[in-house]
């Protein structure tokens, strides 16, 4: 055990127990039972005895498979409130915006430890791809374990991405699984999976994948005359420069140990070269950007009951991030930047039962991160961020609670870098925030699933460190921006044992955001396109979210899943101007690419070894600005996928062939101005598991 | 039974589909604003730069002879020109029956009917920033010179030379690195080299000259040394020069220098920034807006320069006020009979932006919403 615990302090690991417990349960039952009802979704944590106070959107295990996702970014599409911004294609830029308070406010965690990029606090998520993810949770506000690190405390809204962990029946000690998916956009991607019980008490694995797409596909633009409908223009072609060869390979140890306390440790590297195909404008088809990324992560954590009333949790990571970004365009300014970003970061928390109603949890985090570059002008900041959490829950039978307050202090400090002489070079002022929040649920009838919640957080993010450092356009005098989130909801599960609907669960809330000190860029002085981040805006969002999940079981064992999501969004723009006549155009306008209405279906039906999938998305009408003008309008777009796929074993493999039709309506869409979609596409799968 | 309704649920969805509607071209929105007036000017065009990569250079144009503000006409002009008129409109200019629109991110120079804007063709020049014209040619700067070997892979800007009757271009002369406005006086093209790609960590890198191209010949003869960054340059009736800098945006401030036709040199440096203007009569129209780190806001100045004394007679032709209404002026122009001033207000660069029409006293008479980044004014001859 010292051993094991030596390991830890240098790697360190992943997940608390009670989770992993609750993943085991989740997992084996889907895998045992194949026929019967599955656990429906984002209800509760399994095998735990404190529910957790607001319950998660979660998708997982054959859910999940049944959307034809590739990338992470895909999969989230189909979550109530969240809204991807999309650039097209295998490698374009993806992501998330979670209840219309901007991406930079969303955390997103990769098997219990968060993903950073102080750089520029985007998390691009069509990185990951959905080859070795088991399960993806979105929380608003909290997640509201026990136990859990001071980052999980710390953004407005939080994605947990859980990659496959290692399970063994009693007769194996090895699995194996390969697969290889090909189809449309040129695309070549071979995966394997390789795990291995070392010990009785340690598993181990390993998975990696490599991809390689040319990006090309036909899009197409049209118009027509106004009032005769006939067409005006109409142009198709394909899409330049949006290829990408990318690999991934990542590998675990997953422990336990004999006197109760599990720990994990995790490696994960990812490198890739692609083509930025750019916004498609008039007399410009092509463009030339190139983008390379490279990150490596070594992560780790352990967690042990030390006495009957408490428990430890430790946790740690270091990260080293590369990212390249050349413009080989001889037309246009010549670019070849290099961005070096490393990260450290350790966590301690510590769970104390007061009563056996009450729990404290304490949570210290320390983070260092340094930005480096070849960029000329550029200073090379370091970050220092400690944070301390102290959280408390209550479970007082109908009534549960959680209060935390978050502690988040930021010392920055930077070497002048690429500067040249006389420029000036100073850092950030240091920061201290004090930050609460308040989940209460209420479940008022023991015989019946109801259960209602509400929560208040107030939260901020920090400035990047390109916001306050970035040559000529950082601002070291931004200050946080804030949001406050007010939700009220509720949510109903049924089962109907012996009828042909199985189950049924429902889950609303109802919710107003504020985004304070929003940061923007906002033009300084004149002329060649120079910007200024500033604290200039002000944002209010009010918004319904609607989840529902069915679950038939027809008879001939046909099993169908149902789910469907909607969202309802009035995200305001509210910042005052120096114009009154330019603030009466943007005045409670709806922010940009914020549709008022969202949803989305998820549909299986499974007979026997077969499986067809049918998943739809819908994104209302929206505006590219804040002024809500013809000029800045978008069209609702929707897309259809269809998946068929059928499994069947050959003495001890078992395979799983399967295709996938994406935008089966062959719809032409934008997410972003002037970024088109991918029409009609496909993908064939082909898997081998032993 | 289920089953049967998840159909009808898959078969509305395809309905939904097919229901989509197709997207209409834009048709212009016209306000009608003052009684119409004919001094001369049949009408004004205002070329909008859009933000790049929006695709929202846009073309408005206000009619003198009805008083009609008509917004975005370039559609309804042209309604089957694909992906519209292009990124980042940065400039402007009628030439004989012809407009000129120069599209700087669509590599292009736009070249429509002076009266109908309707469209006649494209002059591919890569990068290109500004166009002047002189006996049948049009002259237009671009950033997009020859690439050279060498590890910091400087590039040269050059002049293209374009047959005005065939759109064809027929010569090209190098200058400095990224050259912006031009002026084309006494048998010589002047051009204001920047350096604006290569200056931004250090500043000595920004080019400091204008370049003096001979017409006869079309070779770069001389330079004149004049300060780092430039950017504008306009010749006055007497046929000296007028040039702006725009700094290094840090310690070095912007400003406006004088070069005497004779010496062919700097005689003269006003020392007040200057980012756009406009020279009617003797006299010259400036605005700048400027980044102040102490206060952290964009500091805001306006002007008019006598440029036969060389002197600042006043720091603002707005006398009502309405300057504090204005986010970032980004173009000028005044109406040479009536001597209206025309400011127009860009915003915050992604939004649209606003027009305002002045009299001659600086008093608002009308103001007008724009497109994304209203820059560029030409006015039509009657």
């Amino acid at each position: 055990m010292s051993n094991a615990l030596k390991t830890l302090l240098v790697t360190f690991c992943a997940c608390i127990a009670v989770d992993l417990h609750a993943q085991q349960t989740r997992r084996d039952s889907s895998r045992v039972d194949t026929s019967g009802v599955r656990t429906l979704p984002g209800v509760t944590v399994s095998g735990s005895t404190f529910k957790e106070v607001i319950p998660s959107q979660k998708l997982s295990g054959e859910k999940l498979k049944s959307l034809n996702s590739f990338s992470v970014a895909d999969a989230i599409r189909y979550f109530a409130g969240v809204q991807l911004k999309d650039y097209g294609g295998i490698g374009g830029l993806k992501t998330v915006d979670m209840r219309s308070m901007g991406t930079n406010h969303m955390g997103v965690f990769y098997d219990g430890i968060q993903l950073g990029n102080a750089q520029n606090g985007q998390i691009d998520l069509g990185k990951f791809s959905m080859d070795n993810i088991e399960s993806i949770s979105v929380y608003n506000g909290q997640k509201s374990d026990l136990i859990q690190s001071a980052k999980d405390y710390g953004s407005s809204g939080t994605l947990y991405l859980r990659s496959r962990k290692p399970v063994f029946d009693s007769l194996k000690n090895t699995n194996f699984k390969a697969v290889f998916k090909t189809g449309s956009f040129d695309l070549i991607n071979p995966s394997i999976l390789l795990e291995r019980k070392l010990t009785r008490n340690i598993n181990a694995s390993l998975s990696s994948e490599y991809i390689n797409s040319s990006g090309k596909y036909p899009f197409r633009y049209k118009r027509v005359f106004s009032g005769s409908g006939k067409t005006a223009w109409d142009t198709t072609a394909i899409r330049q420069n949006g290829d990408i060869a990318a690999e991934r390979v990542e590998t675990g140890l997953y422990g336990t140990l004999n006197g109760g306390g599990t720990w994990t440790t995790k490696a994960y590297f990812y490198n890739s070269e692609k083509g930025i195909p750019g916004a498609i404008v008039n007399n410009v088809w092509k463009r030339a950007q190139r983008q390379w990324d490279r990150n490596f992560f070594l992560q780790g954590s352990f967690m042990k009951n030390i006495i009957n009333s408490y428990d430890i949790q430790v946790n740690a990571k270091y990260a080293n991030d590369y990212l390249r970004y050349q413009n080989p365009d001889t037309t246009l300014l010549y670019i070849d930047n290099k961005f070096y970003q490393q990260e450290w970061y350790a966590s301690v928390a510590n769970k104390y039962s007061l009563t056996k109603r009450i729990n404290i949890n304490l949570a210290t985090d320390l983070q260092y991160n340094t930005l480096k570059s070849n960029m000329d002008g550029f200073v090379f900041p370091k970050r220092l961020t400690t944070l301390v959490a102290l959280a408390a829950a209550g479970d007082f039978g109908k009534l549960k609670m959680q209060a935390s307050l978050l502690g988040t202090f930021i010392r920055e400090r930077i070497t002048t870098g690429n500067t040249s002489i006389g420029d000036s070079a100073i850092s950030a002022p240091a920061k201290n925030e004090w930050t609460p929040a308040v989940f209460l649920s209420f479940k008022p009838f023991a015989k019946s699933d109801l259960n209602f919640r509400a929560f208040y957080k107030n939260i901020f993010r920090m400035p990047t460190l390109n916001d306050l450092y970035y040559t000529d356009l950082g601002n070291i005098n931004l200050q946080p921006e804030f949001t406050h989130q007010y939700d009220i909801g509720v949510a109903y599960t049924k089962s109907f044992p012996k009828s042909i609907v199985n189950e049924w669960h429902i889950q609303s809330d109802l919710y107003y955001n504020q985004v304070t000190n929003k940061i923007v860029a906002v033009p300084k002085g004149s002329g060649m396109y120079r910007w200024m981040m500033m604290n200039f805006g002000y944002v209010e969002i009010l918004g319904l979210d609607i989840i529902s999940d069915l679950a038939f079981a027809l008879p001939a064992n046909i099993a169908l899943n149902f789910r469907a999501t909607y969202t309802y969004q009035k995200a305001q723009d509210f910042t005052i101007r120096k114009s009154t006549d330019l603030q009466k155009l943007t005045w409670g306008g709806q922010i940009p690419y914020i549709p008022w209405h969202s949803g989305s279906i998820i549909s299986s039906i499974r007979y026997g070894n077969w499986r067809l999938n049918y998943s739809f998305i819908y994104v209302g009408e929206r505006y590219h600005n804040s002024a809500n003008i013809p000029e800045n309008y978008e069209q609702p777009w929707y897309t259809s996928d269809l998946s068929a796929s059928r499994i069947f074993s050959y003495k001890k493999y078992n395979f799983k062939i399967a295709g996938e039709l994406n935008n089966v309506m062959n719809q032409d869409f934008e997410v972003v101005l002037n970024y088109p979609m991918p029409k009609r596409n496909f993908k064939i799968i082909l898997s081998v598991e032993l | 039974m289920r089953k049967y309704t998840l159909f009808q649920l898959v078969m509305l969805l395809l309905c939904l589909s097919s229901c989509r509607k197709d997207i209409e071209v834009l048709m212009n929105e016209d306000s009608s604003l003052e009684p119409p007036s004919f001094d001369g000017y049949a009408g004004f065009y205002l070329l909008n730069e859009g933000n790049m990569g929006s695709n929202k250079s846009t073309l408005d144009y206000f009619d003198y002879t009805t008083g009609t503000y008509q917004r975005n006409i370039y559609g309804a002009r042209n309604p089957t020109v694909a992906k519209e008129m292009g990124d980042v409109g940065n400039d402007i200019a009628i030439y004989g029956n012809k407009l000129y629109a120069v599209i700087n991110a669509s590599n292009k120079v736009e070249v429509m009917d002076a009266r109908t804007a309707k469209r006649i063709g494209q002059i591919e020049i890569p990068n290109c920033r500004y166009i002047k014209f002189d006996n049948g040619y049009a002259y237009i700067t671009s950033y997009a010179g020859p690439i050279e070997i060498n590890p910091n892979y400087a590039q040269k800007g050059y002049v293209a030379k374009v047959d005005t009757l065939t759109l064809q271009v027929v010569s090209k002369c190098i200058v400095g690195y990224q050259p912006d406005e031009l002026e084309i006086t006494n048998g010589k093209i002047y051009v204001a080299n920047s350096g604006g790609y290569m200056g931004a960590g250090n500043t000595e890198k920004y080019e400091r000259t204008v370049s003096v191209i001979d017409l006869a010949s079309f070779k770069e003869e001389k330079r004149i040394d004049v300060a780092y960054n430039l950017h504008h340059i306009k010749v006055d009736k007497r046929g000296d020069l007028w040039v702006t800098s725009r700094g290094d945006y840090k310690k070095l401030p912007s400003r406006l220098y004088f070069i005497d036709k004779d010496q062919q040199q700097v005689t003269d440096t006003l020392p007040i920034a200057v980012s756009e203007f406009f020279l009617d009569g003797d006299s010259l129209y400036t605005y700048s807006t400027e980044w102040s780190y102490v206060t952290h806001s964009n500091v805001i100045t306006y002007g008019i320069v006598n440029t036969r004394t060389r002197e600042v007679v006043t720091r603002s032709f707005i006398t009502d006020g309405t300057d504090k209404q204005i986010e970032i002026p980004y173009g000028i122009m005044v109406h040479p009979v009536t001597k209206n001033i025309y400011v127009t207000d860009a915003g915050n660069y992604v939004s649209p932006g606003m027009l305002y029409c002045f009299t001659k006293d600086g008093k608002k008479k009308w103001s007008v919403r724009t497109g994304d980044i209203p820059a560029h004014f030409v006015l039509l001859p009657q």
